[in-house]
């Protein structure tokens, strides 16, 4: 029964009421699902998608600031930003493409290759409606061609883009350095910037970076979904850098540039009262300008291949042996340890035999008996061989270092290197090695294991100006906002006080005014008429000769000739400027490198007058002028 | 039919009427938003076809709504034959679009035969299934014939490709033979075929299909390919929140970040701008229709009405699934039409007509 019952209903014939019923359910448990799935994207996920919505139409369009103006001391624009027209193209714009491609390519000539521009920007998948760059950086008669053309050129516009512009080429190209495109490694380190932005790679540009960048600003623009922008939504305007008012006088910095001229070399310019350098050359330079816009990649080989390093500033990376300027330090050590008097006098036969060995003067016949006075006027080594020994190289290095050598300056540039001062304690860290007493006779001439910066040296005859006071150089006196309000001004930095007896700067200051103003100076070239000028000499051996041995410089081939320094502050009564220049593989200091450092200090006494109008002691005035070529 | 008969209009089905108008209203608003200030005109180009069309659609549903459903029946294979030829011409001599042959021009009107071939092919099956089925079922034996009717039109909207059109034609078909009373076990038979078919349908999906296919389980894997879609359509609807962006701005849609906005994601359109609330309306409609659609098969005073206002309500209800599953990222995008919502004249005036069976069938349960 039970089981009939049951064939009889699998047997019956469905009926179509309850599989519509069945159906109906199943439609509406989808649709319920399909309920579930909106309440899902429209209320729990809303605004994620909101904001992919937002993200979607909204584009941010950067503008970059304006750069902040260079200027020297005397609000003289060093570097500025001038407008760089470049010529775009809406190919949608033009009515005949081909047709005003032609026109546009017979003006611009046939360098601009518009075609291929034209048709990479669409292989790169342009959005319809954005304009491609055609032409770059035009001249003024390609301007002046597409504004007059401009009615036949459908489609194609100027665009005025600001470009750095260093007006004086390389001019101190080293402070005031280059910008360029940033980098993905710069866009890590700066998190405000954008592909595209210009950052300062060197120097100046790159140290004041912050200052000089402004804040840029954008522009928030709806976009459809071919990225053609419809209306603006939010606009924030731009700020422009502050402009920097350096240090340096454009005036001293074209005469010591012209005066080094083609050959290497580097020289350096310091107020002695604020530390604030006034010119600062390094030789062979290049033009910042090539780095604009980005440089081409043979240029690029070419500066950094170039065997002369024109990259490199020499003034704060180039070390060299300070020879016989360092013997103003052997002078001051020892007068103040007590080891010198200024009527020590020691017999200079030509040289001296220290351990089985003989270390010559610069003088073959030698100089006789001799002291201080005169043995800095004449630079005689056989002198400072003694000085040396009997302070010994510790003391000699304890006080080289408080003047600033074997350390860095701290100034605003990068890759300054510290050179070197030799002490025991250094040699025995560097080398594992004892220090040998004969050692010390080299460094008192300042050759061996010594190495300075032209800065550094600057800085040297700047305390010796100022009586002992080492400031740390600076080359930017303030940064006003771009209405001309100083935002901040940067005062003197005393980095070290070296205590100094008044009489010992007296003693060396008159012999370095001796080594100038006197007739068997060795720097008679620098002499002025109206300013005494205190210096000295030096010779920075390039080749490591057997010791005590010297060979006759024109006998050298060029690169094995040896650098010649010269340092010099006046006047010599209130110094107000203090200069080291070297001139490499030159030969001597007083010979190459003194005449340089005087076209500097007349220039910078016709722009500043020496205090007192009058011409201040020149004691030795008339005397010869004629200068021994070996002089050092 | 020679006297008009009074309770014709009294018995009028005004909810499936005014629901239909609803629907319609609705599409109006989205293709009203997405053309809004493209032109100079006061009304779109667009908007002014879509609302032609409704107009036609509407005084079809009422003389449909007025005539005797019963009378389909005789037309049914005639009917069916003559959308087989227009596939068939739509396949030889066809006006393509991005890259499929779906539309006969007819100049001032370009009909898309699939859209008739739904209503075609649940007017056939319903006619050769209108007879009871035997004790227990129909056997597969007995669905041999449907199988091929379904097959011949399936076949050739599968060509052009139309996957969207196919699949609703299969899905109908078996609704009705469902309802119609299948025997469970040929039912179970069917569908295990269907699932065993499945790996063997991917070797005949188009490359485009099979990508479609591909992200739309992983949308980001080409997020501008053919995952863009997908993604762009959630964001749409799900930037809308709870009570929608405003009429007129959708930016997803107006800034045409949307693709196909006015035929087949016009959902997303809709409730960019009327958010939760509008998708809810939206989908109340469709529910209300559904549920109207169904009740009438059941109190269908025949079995020919009662599968017929099944086979209508089906089209309805699955066209609305797979597009919303598709505009919401559940389902992978295939062209289908919102129906009586998407903006296209073939596909609205079949809806509206299809509606006029509905309205025929329920009004005339009172007449005999």
């Amino acid at each position: 029964m039970a089981r009939f019952r049951r064939r009889e209903k699998t047997r019956a014939i469905p009926r179509i009421e309850p599989r519509v019923t069945a159906l109906t359910i199943l439609f509406l448990v989808v649709l319920g699902g399909a309920a579930t799935r909106l309440y899902y994207l429209q209320i729990i996920r809303h605004h994620a998608l909101a904001e992919l919505a937002d993200r979607n139409r909204i584009r941010l369009q950067r503008q970059p600031a304006m750069r902040g103006l260079v200027f020297d001391v005397r609000h003289r624009p060093l570097v500025d930003t001038q407008p760089s027209f470049d010529a775009v193209m809406v190919p949608e714009d033009a009515s005949n493409l081909d047709e005003t491609t032609a026109r546009l390519q017979k003006l611009l000539g046939d360098n601009a290759q518009i075609e291929q521009k034209l048709e990479r920007a669409e292989d790169e998948g342009r959005p319809e409606f954005d304009p491609v760059i055609v032409d770059e950086h035009l001249t003024w008669p390609q301007v002046v061609a597409l504004e007059t053309n401009q009615l036949d050129l459908p489609g194609v516009s100027l665009q005025v883009n600001p470009r750095r512009h260093y007006i004086y080429g390389s001019l101190a190209a080293h402070l005031l350095g280059y910008v360029g495109e940033v980098t993905v490694r710069d866009l890590n380190r700066f998190p405000n910037y954008a592909m595209g932005d210009e950052i300062g790679k060197f120097g100046l540009e790159r140290a004041w970076e912050a200052m000089l960048r402004g804040t840029p600003g954008g522009q928030e623009v709806e976009v459809d979904s071919v990225g053609r922008r419809l209306r603006l939504l939010r606009e924030i305007p731009e700020r422009p850098g502050n402009s920097v008012i350096m240090t340096i006088d454009l005036d001293l910095q074209k005469v010591a540039e012209d005066a080094i001229g083609d050959r290497a070399g580097a020289l350096v310019a310091i107020d002695p009262n604020t530390g604030y350098i006034l010119a600062m050359v390094s030789h062979p330079a290049f033009d910042p300008n090539q780095f604009t816009g980005g440089i081409t990649p043979a240029m690029w080989r070419a500066l950094t291949m170039d065997p002369a390093h024109p990259l490199a500033n020499r003034a704060i990376q180039g070390v060299y042996p300070p020879g016989s300027t360092f013997k103003i330090v052997d002078s001051i050590a020892g007068l103040e340890d007590r080891t010198l008097t200024p009527s020590t006098t020691y017999t200079c036969a030509g040289g001296i035999y220290f351990g089985g060995r003989e270390y010559r003067c610069w003088r073959k016949q030698g100089h006789g008996a001799i002291s201080l006075h005169r043995a800095i006027v004449e630079s005689c080594d056989v002198f400072f061989y003694n000085v040396g020994q009997h302070l010994g190289i510790d003391r000699l290095a304890a006080w080289a270092h408080a003047f600033g050598f074997g350390r860095k300056s701290g100034i605003a540039l990068d890759n300054e290197r510290s050179g070197v001062v030799p002490s025991s304690a250094w040699k025995m860290q560097r080398f594992g090695e004892r220090w040998y007493p004969a050692e010390t006779l080299s460094a008192s001439i300042g050759q061996g294991y010594v190495a300075v910066t032209p800065l550094q040296l600057a800085d040297f005859a700047a305390e010796v100006a100022n009586g002992g006071t080492l400031f740390q150089p600076q080359f930017v006196k303030e940064v006003d906002d771009i209405d001309g309000t100083p935002v901040k001004v940067f005062p003197p930095i005393v980095e070290n006080q070296v205590q100094i007896d008044p009489d010992v700067i007296a003693v060396v200051r008159d012999g370095m005014a001796g080594v100038v103003n006197q007739a068997d100076g060795t720097a008679h070239a620098a002499r002025m008429d109206n300013v005494v000028v205190a210096g000295k000499t030096g010779t920075a051996q390039v080749v490591k000769e057997a010791q005590g041995q010297r060979t006759k410089e024109d006998q050298l081939p060029e690169r094995y000739r040896d650098h010649g320094w010269f340092m010099a502050f006046a006047p010599l009564d209130h110094p107000q400027i203090a200069i080291a220049c070297i001139i490499e593989h030159a030969g001597h200091g007083g010979s190459t490198a003194a005449p340089v450092v005087k076209a500097v200090l007349q220039k910078f006494f016709e722009l500043n007058p020496p205090q007192g109008g009058a011409p201040a002691r020149n004691p030795d005035a008339n005397q010869d002028n004629s200068v021994d070529p070996l002089a050092d | 039919m020679s006297r008009f008969d009074r309770r014709l209009v009294y018995h009028f089905d005004w909810t499936i009427f005014s629901l239909a108008l609803g629907l319609a209203a609705v599409g109006v608003v989205s293709v009203l938003s997405v053309t809004w200030g493209n032109t100079r005109h006061a009304l779109d180009p667009l908007v002014v076809r879509q609302l032609t069309w409704i107009a036609v659609g509407v005084v079809l549903m009422i003389t449909v709504g007025l005539f005797d459903y019963r009378s389909l029946s005789a037309w049914a294979y005639v009917f069916y034959a003559l959308t087989v030829i227009l596939l068939g011409i739509v396949a030889v001599a066809g006006h393509s679009t991005g890259g499929s042959q779906r539309w006969i021009n007819l100049g001032v009107f370009k009909l898309e035969p699939s859209e008739i071939a739904k209503l075609a092919v649940v007017l056939v099956m319903v006619h050769y299934l209108r007879e009871e089925p035997p004790r227990g079922g129909w056997n597969l034996r007995h669905i041999l014939i449907p199988g091929v009717l379904l097959a011949v039109p399936a076949v050739l909207v599968l060509k052009q490709p139309d996957l969207g059109t196919a699949l609703i034609l299969v899905l109908i078909t078996a609704t009705l033979i469902y309802a119609g009373g299948i025997n469970w076990r040929a039912g179970a038979v069917l569908l295990l075929a269907a699932m065993l078919a499945a790996p063997a349908a991917w070797h005949y999906l188009k490359p485009y299909q099979r990508e479609r296919l591909v992200s739309f389980l992983n949308p980001e894997s080409d997020p501008l390919g053919s995952g863009y879609h997908i993604i762009q359509s959630e964001i749409a609807i799900g930037s809308g929140g709870a009570w929608g962006k405003g009429l007129f701005k959708g930016t997803q849609a107006r800034l045409n970040f949307l693709p196909e906005q006015t035929t087949d994601f016009i959902f997303a359109v809709f409730t960019e701008e009327f958010g939760f609330a509008g998708s809810m309306l939206l989908l109340s409609l469709y529910v209300a229709l559904i549920v109207r659609g169904t009740w009438i098969a059941r109190h269908a005073r025949d079995r020919f009405g009662a599968l017929l206002a099944l086979g209508v309500t089906g089209i309805v209800f699955w066209q609305v699934a797979i597009n919303i599953g598709m505009a919401t990222g559940m389902l992978p995008v295939v062209g289908i039409t919102l129906p009586l919502v998407s903006y296209g004249g073939s596909s609205l005036i079949a809806m509206m007509t299809a509606m006029g069976v509905l309205i025929s069938i329920n009004t005339r349960r009172h007449l005999f």
